[in-house]
């Protein structure tokens, strides 16, 4: 029950953060999204997640106010509303009709498939000797998940620097 | 008024210099931690680079980058990348395939245990504590030099 | 299965932002939302009702897990997300250095 009232608040928060015009509010309604999640992670039982989206967020919330602040906030006026609306609610409606294809054949709530990690389960605590069954199917099972990861976050990091350079080299000489 | 020092007012500062530590000991603890707890390196770096942002929001980027500066920053990450592929590279050296847990398991529920997975966390948290930590430092410094224009 | 479909509108509301909206910011921001959405449907897709959360204690057996595998796949994914945040914020600001506008059709208008 509370965890449709915590999707509830969270599809709000949303639907303010996407319709407000002033773009700081935008910012810390996101940022009211994404606490939400972190409480929707604790009552799914996903302790981990929970404190990594907790720390996540207040990061992304810095960041994204950096981006913000000190911005002449214009507002930005639509042209063609109704070509535009109308489009992408029909984008919508073609996305939505494939979606219920894909809910009838999910498995109800609450009941879970659990065919791989069944074996994850049963062995996870002779096979690695980590208690936390999450940690060890990160760093030992399924280890290359956080290689690929590792590698993404480098390169994201060579992004930032690269986009962020000061001068441009052909301009400096 | 006229504040010359960069950064924030006292009242921030000062509680600024009371809980920072606080919070890289946390972050310390999740990292150290992420076998037997919840947490692990991901949200143990996390905490570590959100320490150092608390420090550069309260004292000013000079404060900070005197404390961890760019170069510390660029080591830390690199190693934390080398770190973790030579760990894996050393399972796959001493026991025939990538990222074998080569070391002993020790018993559970303590904290030397579950083989590579502590130096693994180590690494981890290194590497994503560096590099939040830069991208965060690079928009501080651009968004700074284009003031100056 | 109420719980799948509030997490479908919440990723059709970042759907609707990214496309519609012509703020770069918003559209960042509809990003994220889409990216909570998906990071929270793993979840409910590995829920036990009744479960316990995937960590052994001392001196007990745990009879229902939840599934740690989606839980293992989302923590990748959220510090991804992160990274991703930050390179589109990075070049955001580029953007907003170079034209003075977070408007799309500007920019486009102000190509050479």
């Amino acid at each position: 029950m509370e965890l449709q009232v915590l999707l509830l608040f969270m599809i709000f928060a949303a639907v303010v953060a996407v319709e407000i015009e002033d773009l700081l509010s935008s910012v810390i309604a996101v940022g009211a999204v994404g606490l939400g999640l972190s409480l929707a992670f604790l009552i799914l039982k996903a302790p981990d997640l929970a404190i990594t989206q907790l720390v996540v967020e207040i990061l992304c919330l810095i960041i994204l106010i950096r981006a913000t602040i000190k911005k002449d906030l214009v507002l930005v006026k639509d042209g063609r509303w109704l070509f535009n609306t109308v489009s992408t609610l029909v984008f919508i409606c073609f996305f939505l009709v494939l979606a219920y294809f894909a809910l009838k054949e999910l498995p109800h709530f609450g009941q879970p498939i659990m065919r791989v990690a069944k074996e994850y389960i049963a062995y996870g605590l002779q096979e690695t000797g980590a208690t936390n069954i999450v940690t060890s199917v990160i760093l030992n099972f399924r280890a290359y998940d956080t290689l690929g990861e590792v590698t993404v976050l480098f390169t994201a990091v060579i992004g930032v620097l690269a986009v962020m350079r000061k001068i441009g080299r052909i301009n400096a000489k | 008024m006229q504040n010359k020092e960069p950064g924030m007012t006292l009242i921030v500062k000062t509680i600024t210099r009371l809980t920072v530590g606080l919070i890289l000991l946390y972050g310390i603890y999740i990292v150290l931690h992420g076998h037997l707890t919840p947490g692990g390196g991901f949200a143990g770096g996390v905490i570590i680079a959100l320490s150092f942002v608390h420090l550069m929001l309260a004292f000013g980027k000079e404060f900070a980058l005197k404390r961890l500066s760019q170069a510390a920053i660029a080591i830390s990450e690199s190693l934390g990348a080398i770190m973790f592929l030579a760990i894996a590279l050393l399972g796959l050296v001493v026991g025939g395939y990538f990222f074998f847990n080569f070391l002993s398991k020790g018993r559970p529920f303590e904290l030397f245990s579950a083989g590579i997975i502590p130096w693994c966390n180590i690494a981890i948290s290194l590497k994503v504590g560096a590099g939040l930590f830069a991208i965060f430092t690079a928009l501080i410094l651009f968004s700074e030099a284009r003031q100056e224009r | 299965m109420i719980e799948f479909v509030l997490c479908l509108i919440l990723f059709c509301i970042g759907l609707y932002c990214v496309v519609r909206k012509r703020n770069i910011i918003k559209i960042i921001i509809g990003l994220g939302i889409i990216e909570y959405a998906v990071n929270l449907f793993f979840i409910l897709i590995g829920y036990r009702a009744q479960g316990r959360a995937p960590i052994l204690a001392k001196d007990q057996t745990v009879i229902n897990m939840v599934d740690p595998l989606p839980q293992a796949l989302v923590l990748t994914a959220i510090v991804i997300g992160l990274a991703v945040t930050a390179l589109l914020v990075a070049i955001a600001i580029r953007i907003h250095d170079k034209y003075g506008t977070f408007d799309i059709t500007k920019i486009r208008r102000l190509r050479g």
